[in-house]
């Protein structure tokens, strides 16, 4: 335990030194990073002068390691484009960014899991393999056309909800659902595999020989067992919804970091774009750690082998 | 045992639709293909219209609607544009760019797990850590900067979804390589003095291909999904080139007066997705041994 703790933690940073020096080479293959950092319209004279201060003369190994200086300071830099720290431009949006990803995970469980908890005891009848037909289509429908669909529906054709922004509070609805389904067919069907699983089990037909109701069985047995995937997948399914959150935000022209980041690809504020990149990948690894904590710390039965039943 | 490696049970059910009588059963999914694949490839012959051309006075005219003797099967977009004719040219663009960007990720992955898993030692650790690194960014941010510093447009596209997609097919190939390489008539190549790069390609590649050609055909649906979706948010394929992602962007803005823009083009890319993802699902069955064991 400890020692794949120890073993995870290095790849963890290994992973994180990676992702900051691919950024930095990705930052290198455009010829010249000097080009990036100038509004449009720069004389070349600007140009030098920003190649100057910028540092972008240097050797690169220099540079890189001034780079790594930085990072670990974390001196984020400064938006080209607003003047300001890129930290300040940032701080506002991460609240909208973890809400309307936190609001899509409660959508993906609180639609997936009972899904999944029906297709998984009911696996045969007409509403299961309709549930189970819809979870395939959700999974394949990219969002940002269920979310122009949706926006027609709710927003244009009933207008009972908000096509775009956060104002007021029910502008989050659509977005999170949107956002949410890809997860919820995830969390449905991973539901469904582990409570398949947990009833053909032996413990089931002694639970049931006990002469406990079916409730009993799924509510006390089944799905205390069948859960602990899913306390894992809650991780990295959180990880998969900000990632997923640029395309939505920018449907719903949702006030987060992923909008952020399309603007300052449109408005050419590379600065912005690199800090966005690193949090973004940082974050995403570290959710993917914690999930594979989680799934070894909350599994009793791997510490409890042989024990069970 | 990380999450992700669940026993998915979903597969016998998948199976059972596509499986039983499979072929004949599947014949919508090939239909909805091949009718894509062929209007991609005759688009010039396919689309009544030039995708380009412009009528102002024929702007955001619903489907069917027939103007000086022609019929807008689809409608038309705020420019006065076709849409049939603009959806049949953004399959080709779609698809163009899907089949180059697999092909550049399957050639550079599979190098690199052919390489990785056949001489294995200090080459095995660097390229298999280098793949455990990428795929441990977010690929949609990698693609976002990588576009980001060589600007959009559809070359930029291939080389940025080919090189952010090959440690997929690196690690398949890594790990069919050292099960193969073990093998006797690698050992005997090897001792009647066959090169290296000969026994990789002639030898051990054939005997991988399957699994890759499959890992390849869902990746297939999953460009042309992060296609749509890089186009749509401004860094793929530039307008007036029509994509499906570029055209469901502006059909985003016209909601309230047009709703076949997005709904349609939007259906278009959800069916070809859907049966490329079932036709890969099948093949998975047909060739990974490891999904048939019940």
């Amino acid at each position: 335990m400890n020692s794949f703790l120890v073993k995870r933690l290095g790849q963890t940073i290994l992973s994180v030194w990676g992702v900051i020096t691919v950024v930095f080479i990705i930052l290198q293959m455009s010829g010249d990073p000097t080009l990036l950092m100038v509004p449009e319209g720069a004389t070349q004279a600007d140009i030098d002068s920003l190649r100057l201060q910028l540092g972008f003369d240097r050797p690169m190994i220099v540079q890189y390691g001034d780079y790594l200086w930085r990072l670990a300071r974390l001196d984020m830099g400064v938006s080209l484009v607003q003047n300001i720290p890129v930290v300040d431009i940032l701080a506002p949006r991460i609240f909208y960014t973890l809400y309307l990803a936190s609001a899509a995970l409660l959508v993906a469980f609180g639609i997936g899991l009972p899904v999944g908890i029906y297709i998984g005891i009911f696996r045969n009848n007409p509403l299961s393999r309709a549930l189970m037909a819809v979870v395939l289509i959700g999974q394949s429908m990219p969002t940002f056309w269920s979310g122009i669909l949706l926006i027609m529906l709710f927003a244009v054709n009933w207008a009972i909800l908000p096509s775009s922004g956060a104002e007021g509070a029910t502008s989050i609805i659509l977005p999170a659902i949107t956002l949410g389904a890809l997860s919820m067919a995830t969390v449905a069907r991973i539901t469904r595999t582990s409570i398949i699983e947990e009833l053909g089990k032996e413990y089931i037909r002694a639970a049931k020989a006990r002469g406990l109701s079916f409730a009993a069985v799924i509510g006390r047995h089944v799905m205390r067992n069948a859960s602990i995937p899913l306390i894992t997948i809650a991780a990295l399914e959180l990880s998969n919804l900000l990632a997923g959150a640029v395309i939505v935000e920018t449907v719903f022209a949702w006030p987060g970091l992923g909008l952020l980041a399309v603007q300052s690809i449109e408005a050419r504020d590379f600065p912005v774009v690199q800090v966005l990149v690193l949090l973004g990948s940082v974050v995403y690894i570290g959710l993917n750690l914690i999930a594979d904590i989680l799934y070894s710390v909350v599994d009793p039965r791997i510490k409890l082998d042989g024990q069970q039943g | 045992m990380s999450p992700t490696d669940i026993p998915d049970q979903t597969q016998p059910v998948l199976r059972r639709l596509t499986r039983a009588a499979e072929l004949r059963r599947m014949w919508p999914l090939y239909l909805i293909f091949t009718t894509f694949a062929l209007a991609a490839l005759l688009a010039p012959l396919a689309a009544p219209f030039d995708p380009m051309e412009q009528d102002l006075f024929a702007r955001l005219k619903p489907p069917g609607t027939t103007l000086g003797g022609y019929i807008y099967w689809l409608g038309t977009d705020e420019l006065g544009r076709d849409l049939l004719s603009r959806i049949i040219y953004g399959a080709r663009v779609s698809m163009m760019v899907a089949l180059l960007s697999v092909t550049v990720s399957m050639i550079t992955g599979t190098a690199i797990g052919l390489a990785a898993g056949y001489f294995r030692g200090w080459v095995e650790v660097i390229l298999m850590r280098l793949v455990d690194i990428i795929l441990s960014i977010p690929a949609i941010l990698l693609a976002i900067i990588a576009v980001a510093v060589l600007g959009p447009g559809l070359q930029n596209l291939v080389i940025v979804l080919g090189f952010t997609r090959w440690p997929r097919y690196a690690r398949v190939a890594y790990g069919q390589t050292l099960g193969v390489a073990n093998m006797p008539f690698v050992a005997a190549s090897r001792f009647i003095g066959l090169a290296s790069w000969r026994i990789l390609v002639r030898h051990i590649l054939p005997n991988i291909v399957a699994p890759l050609i499959v890992v390849a055909t869902l990746e297939f649906g999953l460009m042309i999904i992060w296609e749509a979706g890089l186009s749509f948010l401004g860094l793929g394929v530039q307008p007036p080139t029509p994509s499906w992602g570029s055209i469901l962007s502006t059909g985003r803005n016209y909601v309230a007066s047009a709703w076949w823009i997005s709904t349609l083009t939007g259906a278009c890319l959800f069916l070809l997705v859907l049966s490329v993802n079932m036709i890969g699902d099948f093949l998975r069955d047909r060739f990974d041994p490891h999904s048939i064991k019940r």
